[in-house]
């Protein structure tokens, strides 16, 4: 027998319920985007912008020059050769470079790949400017193809003085099953 | 033999990780370590001070406060002037405590240029290792658990440095500043070596970075330190430092080893080399697995093998893809494609299995080719 | 509507259908004891396995399927439910309500836990194993690297979240609309201001974990990306929302614990709770500092300094309210007129041994320092201090000091206190040396070690079969005391026992307080 309104237990619950509720929808459309926006605009987990920059200013600063390190590595059961065509290039702040790397598809069967970008020491992610990248795409590749994949990049003149070497690193990843699909839902 | 000594000098001291019994952390090799080490201690001591503290009232307490003894309760139950007291003495104690962590932990984050940098990537599971070069021409080479499984099961003594040993260490300069590129090929896995007190989580697609800069000569040991699937205990790491004249020999003996491998693989080799050189990887890479006779163990027998015996194809795809679910990995990323040969070779024709085949580099890089 | 004056129905539809608190109270504690002998076998199979360096015993693959059960068993199945039972038992009578806000929603919390356990326990003999990658699951290894049973151990971890967010509603609901006339908030027992607190925290966390595992359910079978980078998603996104739920989840395990102890030592120092204000702000501050701290676990993973600086300090923070929490029990104990009966002794050895875990906390929150602690043994000895020597022995403590008013029964005090002694030496002698192993470089999670760890691996081990055994011999108290044990009729079982529910008849009748109580003018909440 409850001696209290019923009206307040029913309003407490229901305040619980939504809050709840809304801590679920929390997860899903404040924390993802969230860490993604925090991520992008403070480069905190090394992950550079995913879309192609446009330059802003055209001033080279010559006086410095900073280390861009290049490295390539397979995720598990990825069998394409991937490599870039240098390990290493000295650049100044502002300045427009361009390299390539190879890749090449070994297997008897058509392939697509996504190339995932990330750069270390973090905090230079949001001072490296991919112009053009192949890993704003997926990468399709036929069976015994290979291919030079551009990547065009500038280093903001912005960098933090104590940064004199930055290092990019590409992961390539299976995604043909993925390409697939997508092609097929649509 | 070199190694055998260092090995045992470094078991005996202190300072190893193989020290028997060790009930604190170890201050290490390096800058760093002291650092964290004496931040380590300062908070222990600060922490056994306030415990001695509090455990004492609460003793005393414990025996003079008693019914039994015929101790008549007080009733008093607040006092706001206690409560502020003990917790702004604590928030004080806690900035001091904060103010060399702050300094160390900068000290870690440091990111003054180094001299040599190393891509350290973790698999399921073992590391790999690939020295950055200017050039493009990358030292790169696995690093496996060289304890045998006859160890681990039981059958055999285990050896002083069991489970932390691998058949090929990290090599790198002494006092000089070395960056770690740390990633994963598959899932999460850790780089930590406590001796140089560095620690970095492996995470497949992203890039991390750490450094060191190692004073002593010597072999420094580690273990992966996240859980990374079943074998996650059996991949150890190996730091072996040695002088900057040592390393710079190390490492061009290995680009010219690399070099050569490469080449080899272009050429046609003879039954004689493949067997040598087959031998010496199956002793490596399968024999705590498959016997020293080809008799088997935790695998299936070389000696006799269906596979072996059978289809090159077959035998080809255990060697280069493994056999799912089961403990036999993949080796075509391990193993170089002049190695793959030699080892089948090798299978072919030891252990009374004397087929005659030869299997060239070509044919492992056609195999892999489809 | 009248049956229930005729006292409870009989037999097996009785517990199935009862929405009466102290029923569904008793069957969470059944329950959870049940879970804990479970969760405790698992414990038995991977000290076993850890007695001597080498494999004896299971094979790699599975001794990770262990830790993983072990860990999520005694979480969810033998801590959580064994307080949510307690919180029933209690919170009705010590706010003098006849029972819960939504007492057939109380039936349902605890209904759904034995399906769900059975289901996450019906993963061992699946295809491929239970799971096996650690209570705290983190991605790829529990997404794209998962065995199949992956996704009934997110059907379980749903379902044992419903349980806990309806019980956690009902426990706010009763608390904030049952109590009787002239109880203030800040005349309720600390017991029922820490499971109010507590119950927020549920609310608030257990909802993101339900998110977690529903974006694991995705990434495994709806092709998503959220954990893995090759679709541009992110592993780590995974640790930053499983620990924003995880560490809330930590102080969700201890606050109650916390309020317990604030009701037997005042008991048995015959001296009321020193500082109740403070206590109620200091379980506030815990609770909320408990949401800004989360990335402390994640010290290793990659973080800029200035976040890592951050969660150190704020983590930090937290020894200051939980050391004026144990200053304020110590205070309670100063000058009072102490007696040392079963309860007393599990609750003074939670103090001390808590205490040592919150020091061992302390050094982990130092960021530098943790990259040598991180993932080693170092870590398993400071939360099997805090959860098992505090949580643990807490509810030991409980179970002695309201047995006898929930059955009218008092258990045998040598015997609680055999029990207590070889838990304390059992407890300790496993996992003191674990600081040490982890110091000298022995990760977790490894079901084989290297020759240097073989001396205190095996005294660990030799701790953890006689603190398993003392479990079993705590069963045996229960149980001795229910059947046989001396009736007590006495309202006041203990003679320093304050509260609402020590004006009830012992054993308590099946329905209490139906008509709301009078409280005492000098009534000051505990």
């Amino acid at each position: 027998m409850m001696r209290i309104s019923g009206n307040n237990v029913v309003d407490t619950v229901t305040k619980l319920v939504v809050v709840a509720a809304a801590m679920f929808a929390f997860v899903f459309v404040v924390m993802v985007p969230l860490y993604d926006v925090l991520c992008d605009a403070l480069g905190i987990n090394g992950k550079p912008a995913g879309d192609a920059y446009v330059a802003a200013s055209t001033d080279i600063d010559e006086s410095r020059e900073i280390t861009v390190q290049f490295v390539a590595t397979n995720n598990e059961n990825m069998p394409w050769a991937f490599s870039p065509s240098v390990t290493m290039m000295k650049v100044h702040p502002g300045a427009a470079n361009d390299t390539v790397f190879y890749a090449a598809n070994p297997t008897p069967r058509d392939m697509v790949a996504q190339a995932i970008p990330s750069i270390s020491p973090s905090r230079a992610a949001a001072y490296f400017h991919k112009t053009e990248c192949f890993c704003f795409n997926q990468q399709p590749l036929q069976a015994s193809g290979e291919a030079n994949m551009p990547l065009q990049f500038i280093v903001d003149q912005a960098l933090p003085a104590d940064i004199k070497t930055i290092t990019l690193s590409y992961t390539i990843f299976d995604v043909t099953d993925m390409a697939n699909s997508q092609l097929a839902a649509r | 033999m070199k190694k055998a000594l260092l090995a045992m000098l470094f078991a005996a001291s202190p300072l190893s990780v193989l020290a028997q019994n060790q009930v604190n952390m170890a201050p290490g090799v390096t800058a760093i370590g002291a650092e964290i080490y004496d931040l380590h201690m300062l908070i222990m001591w600060i922490c056994v001070v306030i415990g001695i503290a509090v455990f004492g009232v609460m003793f005393y307490s414990i025996l003079v406060h008693r019914k039994d003894k015929g101790f008549k309760a007080s009733q008093f139950h607040e006092s706001t002037k206690v409560e502020i007291a003990w917790t702004i003495v604590p928030f004080f104690i806690l900035v001091a405590m904060a103010v060399p962590a702050t300094s160390t932990l900068l000290e870690a984050y440091n990111s003054d240029e180094s001299e040599l940098d190393i891509l350290v990537t973790g698999y399921q599971w073992k590391w790999k290792y690939e020295y950055l070069d200017e050039s493009g021409n990358n030292v790169s080479f696995f690093s496996n658990l060289a304890t045998s499984q006859g160890q681990i099961y039981n059958t055999e003594p285990k050896e002083m440095e069991y489970l932390l040993d691998v058949d090929e260490p990290l090599v790198i300069p002494t006092n000089t500043k070395v960056r770690f590129l740390v990633t994963a090929n598959d899932v999460i896995h850790s780089w930590w070596v406590p001796d140089i007190a560095v620690k970095k989580d492996a995470i497949p697609g992203f890039i991390n970075e750490t450094w060191t800069i190692v004073p002593e000569e010597g072999l420094y040991r580690g273990q992966c330190t996240e859980l990374c699937g079943a074998y996650h205990g059996f991949m150890p790491i190996v730091v072996h430092a040695v002088s900057p004249d040592d390393f710079a020999q190390w490492l061009a003996a290995k680009q010219g080893a690399q070099a050569a491998t490469a080449a080899m693989a272009e050429q046609e080799m003879s039954l004689e080399e493949l067997l040598a050189r087959g031998e010496s990887v199956y002793n490596g890479q399968c024999l705590a697995c498959h016997g020293v006779n080809g008799e088997g163990g935790v695998g299936n027998a070389i000696a006799g093998s269906a596979v072996v015996l059978g289809e090159l194809g077959a035998h080809l795809d255990v060697g280069i893809k493994g056999v799912p679910g089961t403990a036999m990995q993949a080796f075509g990323d391990i193993l170089s494609d002049v190695d793959m040969a030699a080892v089948l070779t090798y299978q072919r024709n030891a252990f009374g299995n004397n087929t005659g085949d030869v299997v060239q580099p070509s044919d492992v890089v056609e195999h892999k080719q489809g | 509507m009248g049956d229930h004056h005729h006292g409870p129905a009989k037999g097996l539809s009785r517990w199935l259908f009862t929405t009466n608190h102290k029923d569904i109270g008793t069957m969470y504690l059944w329950f959870s004891f049940a879970m804990f002998l479970l969760g405790g076998f698992f414990a038995m199979v991977i000290r076993a396995e850890l007695f001597q360096p080498g494999m004896q015993l299971v094979e790699p693959a599975f001794f990770n399927q262990m830790t993983t059960l072990h860990g999520l068993v005694m979480v969810f199945g033998a801590i959580m439910p064994s307080f949510v039972g307690l919180a029933n038992w209690l919170i009705p009578m010590m706010i003098g309500a006849p029972d819960m806000a939504l007492p057939r929603m109380n039936n349902w919390s605890f209904w759904i836990l034995p399906p769900g356990f059975l289901m996450l326990a019906s993963t061992l003999f699946m295809e491929g194993g239970a799971p096996a990658f650690g209570w705290t699951f983190y991605a790829p290894l529990s997404t794209t690297y998962a065995a199949p049973s992956v996704t009934f151990f997110i059907f379980a971890i749903h379902v044992l979240g419903m349980s806990s967010i309806m019980g956690s509603i009902n426990i706010i609901a009763t608390v904030m609309n049952m109590r009787a006339p002239g109880m203030t908030y800040m005349k309720m027992p600390l017991f029922v201001w820490t499971w109010l607190i507590t119950a927020f925290l549920l609310v608030a966390v257990m909802p993101v974990l339900a998110g977690a595992v529903t974006m694991m359910l995705m990434d495994v079978h709806f092709g998503t990306s959220f954990f893995s980078a090759a679709g541009g998603g992110d592993p780590v996104l995974f640790q930053h929302i499983f620990w924003f739920f995880g560490h809330p989840e930590v102080y969700i395990i201890i606050l109650p614990a916390f309020g317990v102890v604030s009701q037997i030592i005042p008991a048995f120092s015959r001296k009321p709770l020193f500082g109740y204000a403070s206590m109620v702000y200091a379980t506030a501050a815990i609770a909320f500092l408990s949401f800004i701290v989360w990335a402390h676990h994640m010290y290793t993973v990659g973080m800029p300094v200035a976040g890592e600086l951050y969660f150190m300090y704020a983590t930090m923070l937290i020894a200051v309210p939980t050391g004026v929490k144990v200053f304020n029990w110590v205070s309670t104990m100063w000058r009072g007129a102490m007696s040392f009966e079963t309860p007393m002794l599990f609750c003074i050895g939670f103090l001390v041994l808590f205490t040592i875990g919150g020091f061992t906390g302390l050094m982990l929150s130092i960021a530098p320092a943790d990259f040598q602690y991180h993932d080693t043994y170092f870590v398993v000895a400071h939360f099997h201090y805090v959860m098992v020597a505090g949580a643990v022995f807490s509810m030991t403590a409980a179970v002695y000091f309201w047995l006898p008013k929930w059955t009218g029964r008092m258990y045998n005090e040598s015997m609680g206190k055999i029990h207590f002694w070889v838990s304390f030496i059992g407890f300790n002698i496993t996992f003191f040396p674990q600081h040490f192993v982890g110091l000298a470089g022995m990760p977790r999670r490894i079901p084989d070690y290297s020759l240097q760890f073989a001396d205190f691996n095996m005294m660990s081990s030799i701790g953890a079969f006689i603190y398993g055994a003392s479990q079993l011999l705590f069963l045996y108290n229960v149980i001795a005391a229910i059947v046989a044990g001396d009736k007590v009729s006495d309202e006041k079982v203990w003679d320093g026992a304050e509260g609402l529910e020590w004006t009830l008849p012992t054993p308590a009748p099946y329905h209490t307080f139906e008509v709301p109580p009078t409280l005492p003018e000098s009534a000051h909440g505990h």
